[in-house]
């Protein structure tokens, strides 16, 4: 048994209290200690990919309990490929708040962004529900310090909303959870799976009602509607990298929908029968749309943004609902044009905002450096908008594939299609009110005009578009990868029976446990 | 003892909800501390109730009390506690800086203020 799995969590536990309390008045120090720590989050997150890579699933077993006893982390191809993920889109957010000077308008903000990956990586990581609760928490009370970082009232009452919406639902993550222990008797995910077939086809009720508001509450998180209303103000009113860096918790919903309802309730369960086709597919058809129709009739740039990420999380969750392994493969490859694309969206929304006046879609003066933005903003605008060559495009054709062989066929060709132009209308619109019409307006008579962005926060955009670049590149080799991914999804022996019989304190003694100790 | 936890947790849970529904900050935190309360009676209902039995288990014993929701409702309890405490402060720094305690969106500012105000 190897610690590298459980690193992803305890370095950044150990980076960020070193910065409260050794760094607290510094801030290149805590810049400094901040990006060495993604950093080295990225080179475990890729050795962790790499070893996964080949489909071995790696278990830790916190305090050597045995599986349904204790916790485990598990560390199979999904759940690290979205730790890199996640350390990769730190590292560029990190880069762009250090360049644009956000981390030095409030207190505490490379402490709380450490606990904020923290909490995220243990939620990809781990293999115990009630861990992933804890773990939510970790990365929402983390969130709420970002959220309100640098303040303001507007940001305050955001995040008022935001943090009563968050409790609710942790408090329904929790019924859920009691619901699920009292029918059960275990919070293993993969203890669970077995044991959810187990359960009397009369006595279902319970673990119905369980699986449901678990939907719910992961639901919450990926901003489903009608479950979205959390996000647009409070997305829209983060600091810029903060929000940058709330596009992957979207995901961590998606990903615990795709992990728990391949897992515990498969879709071949007769207890969960109607759950995915039923309800899940038709409210991520309408997120689609809402989101599509919200970024046409957002008012300001940053409205904008947020509306066009409740989009493509329809779009995420079209794909995962359609529960087949290619809707999960092009789930998995859209997932990771989300996250980058929505980040980036962001981070070039506070680009404007940094050289104009403020973030409304009316003509005003030109601002600083708007030919490198809007340059940036075509690109980005390109990813998100799913328009060829950038691999929103790619991830959009292969759920309109996955969806070919479906009943309901058309209604989502006819929503993505639909909602994709109206997506291209609202930001063609965005762009050539802020950049276009911006030339015929005279700047009024004796007003300094704003400073441009600096370099780095230039740099931090450069990557992330570069980024996007590559996905669309090596589409070929990421959706191949992918599908490997969703194959394992819907054959998850091997993740069972790694988390239920590799043996530990506690386990059954027809193990020999010898073995084991040998490896210590 | 079945009937009084049950209904203990539906009416805090009821009770919770309403208050959630408020359009201000301070209802809607006591709601949610109601519903903590509920959910962790529930938890701890989700092991069974059983009376005056040890949550230990050992080879001899056959009578025990399931020690698993104990260790879980602890969890919620601290969680729940501490979350309360941040919604606490930032509500209230909200309200200190813009005199309003709604906990919906402010109005658009050409609207008129009052209008579906409470």
């Amino acid at each position: 048994m190897t610690h590298w799995i459980v690193a992803p969590v305890i370095l950044p536990a150990l980076v960020a209290p070193f910065i409260v309390l050794a760094a607290r008045y510094h801030i290149g120090i805590q810049r400094v200690f901040s990006v060495v720590g993604v950093l080295a989050l990225i080179a475990i997150a890729g050795g962790l990919t790499w070893q996964a890579s080949d489909g071995t699933v790696t278990l830790y077993q916190l305090g050597d309990w045995a599986a349904p006893f204790g916790i485990v982390l598990v560390g199979d191809r999904l759940s690290t490929m979205m730790v890199l993920l996640t350390a990769v889109l730190g590292l560029f957010v990190l880069l762009y708040a250090i360049g644009s000077g956000w981390d030095d308008r409030g207190r505490h903000f490379h402490a709380l962004f450490q606990f904020q990956l923290m909490g995220i990586m243990g939620a990809f990581l781990t293999g115990d529900l009630f861990n992933l609760f804890v773990f939510f928490e970790v990365l929402l009370i983390a969130s709420y310090g970002l959220m309100i970082h640098a303040g303001g009232n507007d940001r305050l009452r955001a995040g008022v909303q935001y943090v009563l919406f968050n409790l609710i639902g942790s408090t329904l993550f929790l019924f859920a959870l009691g619901a699920i222990y009292a029918e059960t008797g275990t919070l293993n995910m993969a203890d669970l799976a077995e044991r959810v077939r187990l359960i009397d086809a009369e006595e279902t009720v319970g673990i119905r009602v369980a699986a449901v508001l678990l939907l719910l509450v992961f639901a919450i998180k990926a901003a489903l509607v009608p479950l979205h209303f959390w996000l647009p103000s409070s997305y829209a009113e983060a600091p810029a990298p903060v929000a940058a860096l709330f596009a992957i918790m979207t995901k961590v919903g998606a990903y615990a929908i795709i992990r728990v309802y391949t897992l515990v309730f498969p879709p071949d369960l007769e207890v969960t029968q109607g759950l995915h086709d039923l309800w899940l597919l038709p409210a991520a058809l309408v997120s689609l749309a809402i989101g599509m129709i919200g970024v046409l009739a957002a008012k300001k740039l940053d409205r904008l943004v947020a509306f066009s990420v409740i989009g493509s999380m329809g779009m995420v969750m079209i794909s995962i609902a359609l529960f087949t392994p290619e809707g999960i493969a092009a789930a998995l490859y859209y997932i990771i044009h989300s996250t980058l694309a929505g980040a980036t969206l962001f981070l070039i929304a506070d680009l404007v905002r940094c050289s104009r006046a403020n973030l409304q879609l009316t003509p005003q003066a030109p601002m600083a450096g708007a030919a490198l933005t809007a340059a940036l903003f075509f690109a980005g605008a390109i990813a998100m908008a799913g328009l060829p060559p950038l691999s929103g495009f790619l991830g959009k054709l292969l759920v309109l594939d996955a969806a070919f062989d479906t009943d309901l066929v058309v209604w989502i060709w006819a929503v993505v299609l639909t909602s994709s132009l109206i997506s291209i209308l609202g930001f063609a619109r965005a762009g050539s009110v802020l950049f276009w019409k911006a030339h015929s307006v005279t700047p009024p008579e004796g007003e300094t005009p704003l400073p441009r962005p600096a370099p780095l926060s230039y740099v931090a955009v450069g990557g992330l578009i570069a980024l996007l670049g590559l996905h669309t590149v090596f589409a070929g080799i990421v959706h191949g990868y992918t599908t490997t991914m969703a194959r394992d999804l819907f054959a998850p022996g091997t993740y069972i029976e790694t988390v239920v019989d590799t043996p530990g304190k506690l386990s059954k003694p027809d193990i020999d446990k010898a073995a084991d100790k040998e490896d210590h | 003892m079945e009937l009084l936890v049950a209904s203990a947790i539906g009416i805090m849970t009821a009770g919770g909800l309403y208050l959630l529904l408020r359009l201000r900050t301070f209802p809607v935190i006591l709601g949610i501390s109601l519903l903590t309360y509920a959910v962790n009676v529930f938890l701890f209902a989700s092991g069974r109730l059983t009376i005056g039995a040890p949550p230990i288990l050992r080879d001899d014993i056959t009578r025990y009390a399931d020690p698993l929701p104990q260790a879980l409702v602890l969890t919620a309890i601290v969680i729940s506690f501490g979350m309360t405490a941040v919604v606490v402060m930032i509500g209230l720094g909200a309200y200190l800086g813009s005199h309003d305690d709604h906990v919906d969106d402010l109005p658009e500012p050409d609207a008129d203020a009052s209008e579906g105000r409470s």
